[in-house]
């Protein structure tokens, strides 16, 4: 017998496609990702592939271009940009805040839809033919001389655009307006703080990508445009309009990941996040830098030496609120009853992982040395390791978390730490090599190079396949124990927030009984039990 | 007037349900303002690269259009506000009217807007269609149309969706209103109000350069 809960409420396919329930929507959006992260790893596996060796054995220059497209446009859009907010956040939010939905729950099913219209497009562009501009679509290569389906990925991207909108503008109002009696700023968890930062940035950046992509297109369209350097346009603009979304859109990339980590860190350690006004504030301020620091990825376009140095230094100030984060967490660790259940695993590479990439990123930053490394292996490094070893770890690492929450059941604690270790390892061996590689100079974008680089390139490749049988272990074991696993109790981590004082799975409408905060989060007893938020 | 007893189960009353509403659309709002930002950003730049070919290109709009639109669309925003100040269940027949006629007004500028492009398009001063305009400030005048074009569509498709909303509120509100649809109509004006703030942007930035000095 199974009590009543948000799955067994119906069965049906109609409650599942028209449901409001943000729980639902959530595993909407978990079943697209997963499928979409599967299709652009495949892209990176076939690049892996042809990558082992210095010559073009598998695929041809054009197919490589569209290789390396279509994986960066697959995994930036429509995996990692709404991986944590729409499903862990989707999910999460309303119950870590007491509230039984979020503010606009039709905009919020809207939004999947509008998504997978997004999704649906750019994978016809990539059925179709593909597209060779690289995800960054740089003109005037991408407006006047490309011959692949540029417009209609470009479409693609523009209408998922739409999506990250509402979610965004859906989880500020949800965040101002719908928490419990007695949950204020300072009682919310961090998870919900780096949500709203990223959804700030959701909100004001996506538009400004939208309107480039308007302007690529009309430019196609049209055979003239704001790019065209035939009639006086400047195809860097371009580049400056697209940094100033896409270097927010990393923050996009890896708050919400951070977010997870506070909740892991935390919990594991059965001690207070250490600082926890100064790691909340620390997202608004990425949120807010992040807007400032566009030109770092263009110190080689001959922009003003004065702007570089501007940007450069911009970069180092943005890494502070970074550093302090990575800090205040190592600083939880200290004293803590550490416990190395898988999520906790996954929290640990993270912030290992993390802080490489961020001290990469501060190379980069550096003019002298970015003038060597743009364009190199070392910036593909660079962001593998935030996005790849940061958030998808922690993309990894919440959905453990939580799992026994979303599903009710408890997965095999053996494979599920099996799994991260390989994650961790196969993923070192994949793109360290990649810093050497670039440090000697191999540039990105080409699958054939001096035979001097196979050794690393050989070790990449390996490692990638490592990471692939890695990534797909979860498949089998969470899986596995969505249909045989132990049932889960209400909160198995003994965790305080408030996401784990109902039921696993949680009733249709969240809570029974209002929940009162009393609070702040993240309170253990001196035995480090928890204390719950609304007790 | 009818107080509309369902709020969905997130909200704890009316207008807290109402109040969210609003900061939706306000937080809509900021999003399209980084929206059109993109596209301003585009046109100073041109505009500081090529100064006299913006100045002669504006020379060529009709600015005597673009002001009666500006008028046109001042009177809309207007109608509007009226219509929030005074919607009751006593005076929804006065209430569908305002929005009537702001409604005509949307649609006489977007008439207009057409007559215009038509000019235009007669001129020879669509880029990418038909353009011809020779001498040293050609480019300078072709960027000048490419941003004139782009902005204006954009700002009509955005008067075309508002129009959408207020004949469903006119309806709406003449038929059975209640206190919701209070709410939604504050949200209406907010985004009506908000189009009209861009277009006195636009108007300033396409129709005024050049025209001071004689
Ligand atoms: C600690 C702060 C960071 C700094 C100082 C930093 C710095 C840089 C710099 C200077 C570049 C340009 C390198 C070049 O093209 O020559 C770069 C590239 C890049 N960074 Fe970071 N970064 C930081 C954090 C991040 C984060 C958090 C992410 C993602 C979640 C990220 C993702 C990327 C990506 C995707 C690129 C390459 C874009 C491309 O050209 O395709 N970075 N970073
Ligand atoms: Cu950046």
């Amino acid at each position: 017998m199974t009590e009543r809960n948000y799955l067994t409420a119906d069965y049906t396919l109609r409650s599942w496609f028209f449901t409001t329930d943000h729980k639902r929507i959530a595993i909407l959006y978990f079943a697209s990702l997963t499928m979409f992260f599967f299709i652009g790893g495949a892209a990176a596996t076939a690049m892996r592939i042809e990558l082992a060796t210095p010559q073009a054995d598998l695929v041809s220059d054009d197919i490589y271009n569209r290789l390396f497209t279509m994986h960066g446009i697959i995994m930036v859009w429509f995996f990692l940009i709404p991986s944590i907010p729409n499903t862990l956040g989707n999910f999460i939010v309303p119950l870590m805040i007491g509230a039984r939905d979020l503010a606009f729950p039709r905009l919020n099913l809207l939004s999947w839809y509008v998504f997978m219209l997004g999704g649906s497009v750019t994978l016809f562009a990539i059925l179709a033919g593909g597209i060779d501009t690289g995800w960054t679509f740089y003109t005037p290569f991408s407006t006047l001389y490309s011959n692949s389906y540029v417009m209609v990925a470009a479409a693609g991207v523009f209408i998922a655009g739409f999506s990250s909108i509402l979610t965004g503008l859906n989880f500020i109002v949800t965040i101002h307006r719908l928490r419990a009696p007695g949950l204020t700023w300072y009682r919310l968890p961090l998870f919900i703080w780096s949500l709203y930062a990223t959804s700030v940035i959701l909100v004001l950046a996506t538009p400004v990508l939208a309107i480039t992509l308007v302007l690529i297109a009309v430019e196609r369209f049209f055979g003239v445009g704001f790019f065209d350097p035939r009639i006086g346009g400047d195809p860097l603009l371009f580049q400056h309009l697209f940094w100033f979304y896409s270097h927010p859109a990393v923050y996009i990339m890896i708050l919400p990941g951070m977010g997870v980590i506070n909740e892991l860190i935390s919990c594991f350690s059965r001690k207070q996040v250490f600082g926890y006004k100064f790691v909340a504030w620390a997202s608004l301020a990425i949120a807010a830098l992040g807007f400032l620091v566009w030109g770092h990825h263009m110190f080689v376009t001959g922009q003003s030496l004065l702007a570089s140095l501007v940007f450069s230094f911009m970069s180092f100030v943005v890494a502070v609120p970074s550093a302090i984060k990575v800090f205040n967490w190592t600083a939880t660790l200290h004293k803590g009853s550490l416990r190395f259940d898988a999520p906790m695993l996954y929290a640990l590479a993270f912030i290992g992982l993390f802080t490489i990439g961020g001290l990469t990123g501060l190379f980069l930053a550096c003019l002298a040395f970015d003038v060597h490394a743009t364009d190199t292996y070392f910036v593909v490094a660079h962001f593998h390791y935030i996005m790849v070893g940061g958030m998808v770890t922690a993309y990894f690492g919440g959905l453990h978390y939580w799992w026994p929450k979303i599903t009710g059941r408890l997965y095999s604690e053996y494979w599920a730490r099996a799994a991260a270790i390989l994650i961790f390892l196969g993923f070192n061996l994949t793109f360290f090599p990649q810093f050497v590689l670039g440090a000697e100079g191999m540039p990105r974008r080409y699958h054939v190079y001096p035979p001097e680089f196979q050794v690393w390139n050989v070790l990449s490749s390996g490692g990638a396949t490592i990471l692939a049988a890695a990534y797909l272990l979860p498949l089998f074991y969470l899986g596995y124990s969505v249909f045989f696993g132990a049932r889960a109790p209400a909160n198995p981590w003994d965790a305080p927030g408030l996401e784990w004082q109902t039921s696993s799975p949680p009733p249709e409408h969240n809570f029974d009984v209002q929940p009162v905060v009393t609070r702040a989060p993240y309170q253990y007893s001196r035995k480090f039990e928890a204390q719950p938020q609304n007790a | 007037m009818r107080d509309s007893p369902a709020f969905a189960r997130q909200f704890t009353s009316v207008s807290h349900r109402d109040e969210s509403a609003e900061l939706g659309m306000w937080v809509f709002i900021a999003t399209e303002v980084l929206l059109f930002g993109g596209l301003l950003l585009a046109y100073f730049v041109y505009r500081h690269a090529y100064p006299q070919g913006f100045a002669t290109g504006s020379r060529h709009t009709e600015i005597v259009i673009g002001t009666a639109n500006t008028a046109i669309l001042l009177t809309s925003s207007f109608l509007v506000a009226w219509a929030v100040e005074i919607f009751s269940a006593e005076t929804r027949r006065l209430t569908a009217g305002l929005l009537a006629g702001a409604i005509c007004l949307g649609l006489a500028f977007i008439v207009l807007k057409g007559i215009e492009y038509h000019g235009e398009y007669e001129e020879h001063l669509v880029p990418g269609i038909d353009f011809r305009f020779t001498g040293s400030l050609a480019n300078g005048v072709q960027l000048f149309f490419i941003f004139y074009f782009i902005a204006t569509a954009i700002h009509a498709l955005h008067m075309i969706i508002g129009i959408g909303l207020l004949a469903v509120l006119a309806l709406l509100c003449r038929n059975a209103p209640s206190t919701r649809h209070r709410a939604g109509l504050h949200s209406a004006a907010l985004y009506w109000h908000f189009v009209d703030i861009v277009w006195i942007f636009l108007f300033a930035l396409i129709y005024l350069p050049g025209r001071s000095i004689t």
